[in-house]
């Protein structure tokens, strides 16, 4: 093995020693016709063993052989140019489309090494009389390859946890809808967990809400959320002093029993928040608010609107 | 700039049109008072739509024209505070706590009615409805 020069921080620098450099590049050359000329057997061969390893149980035979196919050339191609930017967008193509498939990454890593371990096979027994020059093959055949299984994998993650964040806004997007029960009266109800961020745009859509629909009084459900912290809690105190400078009044029902005993072990000040205890009881109680506020079916006509008193 | 004071019927509505000054905003409280006595009305009105933004002193004087027109026998009523200002004056803990906040004119309109009909209500004995 090559000695390391203290330079050697870039997988590029180690994977071509200066010695080798020159005929390192024909090396791999030979390498990359010898998988060209074998393309269809080494193809045929690495689909069987990926079925047969069980990977990819999601897709049909057919489709596993025509996506070996592409990940083969674009394989062969990185080899070839050294350069990663097309099996990349490759791989991010190919988990946009098996992700929905339920594809997990131990597959997708697994085909990529099983590939490597079947091009590897076909090295040694092309080479088995020269052990020499199959050693030099291989040197320069490996890091490139674990380069690329690197890439493939890599994709794959990134493309995943892109997916995963999108699905975190959509569920965020989802799970705060605020609901008018009738004119007046809306109702929000919390399910799950709530961030400062979540927390924050809770309250920003109630706010518009409030001003769209002119409610008066709000029921906020928390029966949904299992915890609450002081920052939570305080936000939702929040929450209810802007809902009353937009006039209207904020009932929250159901704090469960290890929030309630949270709330007031951490001394989180709630008494100016009106409580009750289930959503049933809210509604009742907003209605009852509701009738007091004079409706608009029965407005003052009792005083005439000019008496002196 | 100067704010103008509309009476109508019992009530008074000063509705604030652009961000105001310190000094605007002490002139309107002088001015509110005064008139407060002066038209012998029930009920002020402080509209303030046309406000994107909300400081302390504009929040502290606020609550002193609800505190002194109720010594000089009216009540207030803010209106037209719009989400993103309520929202970022929680946040500064400025809450206008004691003071009726409603959400446009014509619901400070029917706020400010029903108290009076309700000071009202005290001193008569028939109710229009029963409740309670």
């Amino acid at each position: 093995m090559d000695t390391k020069k203290g330079m050697s921080v870039s997988p590029r620098a180690s994977e071509a020693p200066p010695v080798l450099s020159e005929s390192s590049a024909g090396l791999l050359r030979e390498l990359v016709a010898h998988l060209r000329q074998n393309r269809t057997q080494l193809r045929e061969e690495w689909a069987r063993r990926i079925t047969r390893a069980e990977l990819l149980t999601a897709m049909t035979e057919e489709e596993i052989f025509a996506e070996a196919t592409a990940v083969y050339d674009n394989y062969v191609e990185a080899l070839e140019t050294g350069t990663f930017e097309a099996l990349q967008a490759y791989s991010r193509r190919l988990s946009e489309r098996i992700i929905p498939r339920g594809v997990e990454t131990d597959e997708v890593v697994g085909i990529v090494l099983l590939l490597r371990d079947v091009l590897a096979r076909s090295l040694f027994t092309k080479y088995q009389d020269n052990v020499e020059k199959l050693n030099r093959i291989l040197d320069s055949y490996e890091p490139a390859a674990n380069r690329i299984a690197n890439t493939v994998a890599v994709g794959f993650v990134e493309e995943r946890e892109r997916i995963i964040r999108q699905q975190q806004e959509a569920i965020r997007e989802l799970s705060t809808p605020v609901l008018q029960v009738r004119e007046r009266l809306l109702i929000l109800p919390i399910i799950g967990v709530i961030d400062p961020q979540r927390a924050r745009q809770l309250t920003e859509q109630l706010l518009r809400a409030i001003r769209a629909n002119r409610a008066k009084v709000v029921v906020i459900d928390v029966t949904g959320v299992a915890a609450m912290d002081s920052g939570v809690a305080n936000h939702l105190v929040q929450t209810v002093e802007a809902s009353r400078l937009l006039g209207a009044t904020v009932i929250v029902t159901g704090l469960s029993p290890e929030i309630a005993q949270t709330l007031v072990t951490i001394g989180v000040d709630l008494s100016e928040m009106a409580t009750v205890g289930d959503l049933q009881g809210g509604i009742e109680e907003a209605e009852r608010l509701l009738a007091d506020r004079a409706p608009p079916s029965t407005p003052m006509r009792e005083l005439p609107p000019e008496t002196n008193r | 700039m100067e704010v103008p004071i509309l009476r109508q019927g019992q009530f008074l509505i000063a509705s604030i049109q652009s961000a105001l000054t310190d000094a605007d905003l002490s002139h309107l409280r002088e001015a509110l008072i005064a008139q407060v006595g002066r038209s012998r009305c029930r009920g002020v009105i402080v509209d303030v739509t046309a406000l994107d933004v909300m400081d302390s002193f504009a929040v502290r004087t606020l609550r002193d024209i609800a505190h002194m027109a109720r010594l000089r026998g009216a009540e207030t009523v803010i209106v037209g505070i719009q989400p993103d200002v309520a929202f970022a004056m929680v946040q500064l803990g400025l809450t206008l706590k004691g003071v009726a906040t409603v959400l446009d004119l014509e619901e400070g309109l029917a706020f400010l009615n029903r108290r009076t009909e309700e000071r009202g209500l005290e001193t008569k004995p028939k109710r229009p409805s029963s409740r309670g």
